[in-house]
């Protein structure tokens, strides 16, 4: 399996800051930038990484399995990840989470039909003095009121 | 020996070794801590909790399977503290199991069932849904059933560490966390099943066993395996003339925790549909089933004509065979039908390594204890994790244990070469040169033990002793050879120049391949061995008669065929590849066949000859080869409570040449087993299985 | 610019450049002097860089609070093996957004303090472990990184003194428990992240088995103004063994959320108050939850009291990772607790089974009673689960989920118990069920 030119520079840029002997160290920062590419952790990556790595394709399913942001299962263009824990909780987040499911009609980890926008509550991400703080893919949008949601889906290419 | 550490248990002095894990000090001194992870020799978890005990001056309460002994230490294992923190573990563990006792396989030797009736609550505060996933099958072997599985994980390390197969992983994390197959959705492993004896619960159950039985209605006869020479103690649960089930859970015998497939599930061949269990005999060209009355008769008959007109006897003897029958059937060739052709198919030059070792400084036959003991260990040839199976376990548990340092002279890659200080590829003449280039590193080591396999025999064998002796440290060696009883057969004299105990014969008979080819043979008589299946017989069609459970190739074209007990079916001994004896216990009867000793002792007496030979019962024969073998006059109490001893069989100068280039191993695989192997369900149907296609495991998350 | 405005109580020693534009380049950072305090150190012995540490009376911040000058002094620095510095930036405790905005807007005040820990290790090389969530962060760091090797701040020759220090970063990949140190340096090589059993510590077996000195972002960024400013006088910021002014994420129902720079000690009212504008909309203060999600929370008549750890252990809470999680008169407590409790269900690594099942069991309970369907003896049992956790388990996890659980049905049973008079009545049951189990 070949990954892009720049993927396999910044592999390859990864494996000379461990020690040589410690190549496992790159299994999830592979997994993690492979899976931006590829869009989910497929098994072929698995079976990859493995190889890459020196160590078992189970033990890099060990692995995936563990890591909530390893997906087995690609992922909408858009990956909306609502925050829903105390601080987001106590500024509109379980609304804001509620409100994209009614207007996308799929649930936690679910993909809209057209493969544009998926769903994922998510525990709390680094912005509670910001809350309610929602994240696309890696970027991150705080204080996000109602209507911002709103505005944000219908761009990630949202049905009304 | 450093000086022991003293300290207090529950209010008593205990003297233990320093470093000893709290938990392991207890136990020596009576008292129980309970424990689901911590598995003696495995690497440490800390996972479950269930040892959690009261040490002075230390706030929170340590887990005793982690923590070693230290001087003045005051432990308390029985304060209500504690008492109530095994009750509430045993509680929280609870919430997530099935208790499906009534139907679970493990229900009456279920850790989690004494630990509950031990230490837990009477009833349960939880009243939400159990999380569900359906039950999983792996291999023909391996079901894993999710809800149930406590994740001790046992089965991981005793695959990873014990086995070096790494065929079990953890998947998922949190309450939904679940133990994975290293192929998605099935196993790609050793199918040895040490995962499921291994199980504290009824998570890892055995493909053959399940829904069988309930323990208790079992007898559980504790015997040794009959596939390869290793010896391995194996406990068969026997209900109703039934083999249900063999395991090893008590941690007896020389192997410990140890079976390979083949001693768990491989008995199996012994209800085959195709089991002999009549004696059959050629009338009109075919074999047809008769009394055994009439074919011990018509045998009679053929072997006195024989012998009274001078004619030329065969006999071939086997590999699985007890000690007791070998010996008894050399003596009836011998003494009874007087001739020295007889031998059996030999794997591994025994003969001149005994012959070798005579009167050598520094060096000896190892044990299989030695393997997990030696500082050095060098294998040549074998693949030894496939072929001798528990010899390789050995030798992993003592490189795990120890930091053995271990030596690989193989034709082709090996799992040990993963843990190997060194490894190199060579077979024939080139050993040599390896050997050679190890020769510095070997030399500084403390000690050695030698494995290997028939690709060194005769003056290759004395080589090897030469090189082990200019070592200059003490060798101990292993002569690998194939079967059960591989061994034993040779130290028995089943072989043409050599009686039992390696005394000379005064006369050599002719060796397996020389009565095959013999032009003038009358009679051939083989007992438990499959030698046409390699070879034709010569132009000469001698009156053949074959003991044997199945019809081999051998037994088809038989004029008499005798049907066997298999050693799951008779007591007696058997010599494993290290020269350890082992007592035989008797689980069963199948019907219609008789042990060798006794198919061989009725052809006597129907010849009148019974009193040449001897009764036929095993006590008396072993007895006598107490008596008459060299150094196998072992402790009586160690074996007949199940131990090994080792036999000694050499003191002197053996005068054979042992016809070194006879030997031949067939390098049986783990799923192999010569004739036994053919005959098995199991070994065939691990064989059988396909590669599936392999199911990606989801991440479950909640 | 930062997310929040500043506020005029603030001390700025760590968030004094943030604002500033440009503030994670290098030359910004050198122009407000930065690596100054390398320059300082580097002239510095191992033992005595530890003591200046030591005298600042700087505690651990991503939790624990453990005295960061003795956790330095453990490092087997004497061990054959390589030294290493991890940076812990796996920041996930509900509450904490402080060591995202210390990356954010000055990656080379990290860099400078992680150097200064090099130099006590006699390390050769660090790793930051940034959760994989924030992946701008990885890109800022790395950004900032090939600037100091650019300046000869790190390097085969840092600075031409002949030092050898490389650094780099290393993504998460989403695991609260990869944030606790064990599971972490499982989680760098590669693994899944369950803690490891200790003893050894990473002092003495850390990563790759070798000794490691392993801190928080914050720990490392105020390391640099200890050495500029001095142990002693960095110590007097703070109140009494509890050196420095600490990165406050102030959140929930207040007007003026925020991360503040404080003094250590500084008055809870005074942040809810002056700080964070008060309650929102004018409501009264219900509770707070001091230091992030596993923190005992205090009811507002337990909120006079000073921020610093001492302070709250002795009010039996933790000042933990700095995360203030405000909440007014209408917050429902079930709610919250139920929260709470999902959090770590979903993040127990699932090794040990007083959390696996624990966590698990009690998210069950308190979802039941929330929507309804609780019982009388849920709420003792909710309380006793969670005792029956604390202090069992492998690792802190277990003790985070029981503890804030605990304190929750002891400050506010009423809530609980007022749940569980309004039952919702139970679904009809299933007349032929009924019958069937008869
Ligand atoms: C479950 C758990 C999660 C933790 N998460 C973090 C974290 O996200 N960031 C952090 O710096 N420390 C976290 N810690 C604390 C670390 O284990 C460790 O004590 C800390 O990083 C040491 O640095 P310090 O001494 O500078 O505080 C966590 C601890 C536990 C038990
Ligand atoms: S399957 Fe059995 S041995 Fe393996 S983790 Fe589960 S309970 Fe333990
Ligand atoms: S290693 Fe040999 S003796 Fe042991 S169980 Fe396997 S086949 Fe039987
Ligand atoms: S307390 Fe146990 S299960 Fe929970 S996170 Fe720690 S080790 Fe894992
Ligand atoms: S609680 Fe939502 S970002 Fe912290
Ligand atoms: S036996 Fe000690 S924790 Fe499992």
């Amino acid at each position: 399996m070949t990954f892009s030119p720049e993927l396999e520079a910044k592999i390859e840029r990864m494996f000379s800051q461990y020690p040589p002997d410690r190549r496992r160290s790159a299994v999830i920062p592979m997994l993690m930038y492979a899976q931006d590419e590829i869009g989910s952790v497929t098994r072929e990556l698995v079976e990859e990484v493995a190889r890459r790595t020196g160590i078992t394709p189970l033990a890099v399913d060990e692995v995936v399995t563990y890591y909530s942001m390893l997906h087995r299962m690609p992922l909408g263009k858009s990956h909306v990840q609502i925050c829903t824990n105390i601080s987001c909780m106590l500024n509109g987040g379980t609304e804001l989470w509620e409100q994209a499911t009614r207007r996308l009609g799929i649930g936690h980890k679910e993909v809209s039909a057209d493969g544009k926008i998926s769903l994922e509550e998510v525990e709390c991400m680094g912005a509670c003095s910001w809350a309610p703080a929602i994240q696309v893919n890696y970027d991150f949008y705080h204080q996000v009121t109602p209507q911002k949601l709103d505005e944000m889906l219908t761009q990630l290419g949202a049905a009304r | 020996m450093p000086d022991p550490v003293k300290l207090t248990i529950d209010g008593r002095q205990i003297e233990a070794a320093p470093g000893t894990l709290l938990i392991n000090a207890a136990k020596a001194a009576g008292i129980e801590i309970p424990a689901f992870c911590y598995y003696d020799g495995y690497s440490l978890q800390a996972a479950c909790r269930m040892c959690l005990v009261e040490v002075e001056k230390t706030p929170k309460m340590p887990t005793a399977c982690t923590t070693p002994v230290a001087e003045g230490m005051i432990v308390r294992t029985d304060t209500e503290q504690v008492r109530r923190a095994r009750k509430m573990t045993l509680e929280f563990l609870l919430t997530n199991h099935p208790l499906d006792c009534p139907v679970c396989d493990k229900g009456g030797e279920c850790e989690l069932q004494d630990m509950v009736f031990r230490y837990g609550a009477g009833g349960s505060r939880f009243i939400e849904n159990k999380w569900h996933v359906d039950e999983k099958q792996w291999s023909p072997v391996v079901f894993y059933d999710g809800p149930r599985c406590i994740l001790c994980f046992r089965c991981v390390r005793v695959c990873n560490e014990g086995m070096g197969v790494g065929a079990l992983g953890i998947v998922n994390r949190g309450s939904v966390s679940e133990i994975a197959p290293n192929e998605g959705d099935h196993l790609n492993c050793d199918e040895c099943g040490m995962c499921i004896d291994i199980c504290p619960v009824g998570a890892l159950t055995s493909g053959t066993y399940r829904y069988q039985s309930r323990p208790w209605e079992m007898d559980h006869v504790g015997t040794i395996c009959t596939h390869c020479s290793n010896g391995c103690k194996t406990t068969l649960g026997v209900r109703n003339g039934e083999i249900l089930r063999g395991n090893n859970r008590d941690r007896s015998g020389i192997n410990g925790e140890f079976l390979c497939i083949k001693g768990r599930y491989g008995f199996d061949f012994y209800n085959h549909p195709e089991r002999l269990q009549s004696p059959l005999m050629r009338v009109n060209g075919t074999l047809q089933p008769v009394a055994w009355s009439t074919a011990l008769e018509a045998v009679a008959r053929k072997f006195t004509e024989t012998k009274n007109a001078g004619g030329k006897f065969g006999v071939i003897g086997s590999t699985r065979t007890t000690n007791e029958e070998n010996f008894y059937l050399q003596k009836f060739a011998r003494e009874g039908l007087g001739t020295n052709n007889i031998d059996h198919h030999r794997s591994g030059d025994v003969v001149t390594l005994l012959d070798a070792l005579s009167g050598r400084a520094n060096a000896s036959l190892a044990t299989t204890a030695d393997l997990y003991t030696s500082k050095a260990v060098l294998i040549i040839g074998a693949d030894l994790s496939l072929e001798q199976p528990f010899l390789a376990f050995q030798v992993r548990a003592n490189f795990r244990h120890h930091a053995a340092k271990v030596y690989v002279v193989t034709p082709e890659p090996v799992r040990e070469d993963k843990y190997a200080a060194r490894s190199m590829r060579a077979a024939g003449d080139p050993i040599w040169g390896a050997l050679d280039q190890m020769r510095d590193a070997l030399a500084n080591e403390a000690e050695l033990v030698i494995l290997f396999d028939d690709s060194i025999k005769g003056e290759g064998v004395r080589r090897l002793l030469e090189f082990g002796t200019a070592l200059g440290k003490p060798v101990k060696y292993v002569a690998l050879v194939d079967y059960a009883n591989s061994r034993g057969a040779v130290d028995m004299g089943l072989t043409p120049d050599l009686l039992p105990g390696y005394h000379a014969s005064p006369q050599r008979g002719l060796s397996l391949d020389e009565m095959i080819n013999a032009p003038d043979l009358d009679v051939l008589w083989v007992i438990g061995a499959n030698p046409l299946s390699r070879a034709d017989l010569s132009a000469s069609s001698p009156f053949l008669v074959v003991q044997d459970m199945f019809l081999t190739e051998t037994a088809e074209r038989a004029d008499v065929v005798l049907p066997a007990a298999s050693a799951y079916e008779k007591s007696g001994s058997f010599t494993n590849v290290c020269g350890e004896v082992q007592r035989l216990k008797k689980g069963l009867d199948v019907m219609g066949t008789k042990p060798d000793l006794e198919i061989i002792g009725l052809i006597a007496k129907e010849m009148g000859l019974a009193a040449t030979v001897g009764p036929w019962i095993a006590d008396r024969v072993f007895d006598q080869i107490r008596r008459t073998v060299r150094g196998y006059d072992v402790s009586l109490p160690v074996i007949a409570t199940g131990g090994a001893a080792q036999t000694a069989p050499v003191n002197g100068r053996i005068s054979s040449t042992g016809r070194p280039e006879m030997i031949r191993s067939v390098h049986n695989d783990l799923f192999a087993s010569g004739t036994l192997g053919r005959y098995s369900k199991i070994l065939n149907s691990v064989l059988e299985k396909t590669e599936g296609e392999v199911e990606p495991i989801e991440a479950v998350h909640r | 610019m930062p997310y929040n405005e500043p506020n005029p109580a603030e001390v700025r020693v760590l968030s004094k450049r943030f604002g500033i534009p440009n503030s994670q380049s290098i030359d910004v950072y050198l122009a407000n002097e930065g690596y100054q305090a390398y320059e300082r150190a580097a002239k510095m012995t191992p033992d005595e860089i530890v003591n200046v540490v030591k005298a600042s009376g700087l505690r651990g911040r991503g939790g624990a609070g453990f005295p960061t000058g003795m956790k330095w002094s453990f490092l087997a620095r004497n061990s054959p093996k390589p030294k290493y510095i991890i940076v812990n930036a796996d920041e996930s405790e509900p509450g904490t957004c402080k060591d995202r905005l210390l990356v954010e807007f000055d990656p080379h005040q990290l860099i400078e303090g992680i150097m200064i820990a090099g130099l006590a290790a006699t390390s050769n090389q660090g790793y930051i472990y940034i959760r994989g969530e924030y992946r701008y962060l990885i890109d800022i760091m790395n950004k900032a990184i090939a600037e100091a090797y650019d300046r000869g701040y790190l390097g085969d020759n840092v600075r031409g003194t002949g030092w050898k220090f490389h650094l780099a970063t290393h993504t998460g990949a989403g695991a609260y428990e990869c944030g606790e140190e064990s599971a972490l340096l499982e989680s760098f090589e590669g693994k899944r992240g369950i803690p490891r059993i200790r003893p050894p510590f990473p002092a003495v077996a850390g990563a790759y088995q070798s000794p490691t000195i392993l801190n928080n972002v914050e720990t490392y960024a105020a390391v640099p103004s200890i050495f500029r400013m001095g142990g002693e006088e960095w110590a007097k910021l703070g109140s009494p063994k509890n050196g420095g002014t600490r990165m406050f994420c102030l959140s929930g129902h207040v007007n003026r959320p925020g991360v503040y720079e404080l003094p250590m000690g500084f008055p809870l009212m005074r942040m809810i108050e002056e700080v964070g504008g008060g309650i929102r909309g004018g409501k009264k203060l219900k509770a707070v939850i001091p230091g992030g999600s596993s923190c005992p929370v205090l009811k507002a008549e337990e909120c006079n009291i000073n921020m610093d750890f001492d302070s709250l252990a002795a009010a039996k809470s933790m000042l933990g990772s700095g995360g203030v999680v405000v909440m007014d008169e209408t917050t429902d407590i079930v709610a919250v607790a139920l929260r709470i409790m999902r959090f770590y269900a979903h993040e127990s690594c699932g090794w040990c089974i007083p959390c696996r099942e624990g966590t698990t069991w009690l998210r069950k309970i308190l979802l039941r009673i929330y929507e309804g369907h609780g019982v009388a003896s849920d709420v003792d049992l909710v309380g006793e689960l969670s005792k029956n956790m604390l202090g069992r388990t492998f690792c802190p996890l277990g003790d985070a989920a029981a503890m804030p659980t605990i304190a929750f049905v002891e400050k506010f049973r009423h809530e609980f118990e007022a749940y569980i008079q309004k039952q919702v009545p139970a679904a009809q049951p299933d007349p032929l069920l009924q019958l069937a189990s008869v």
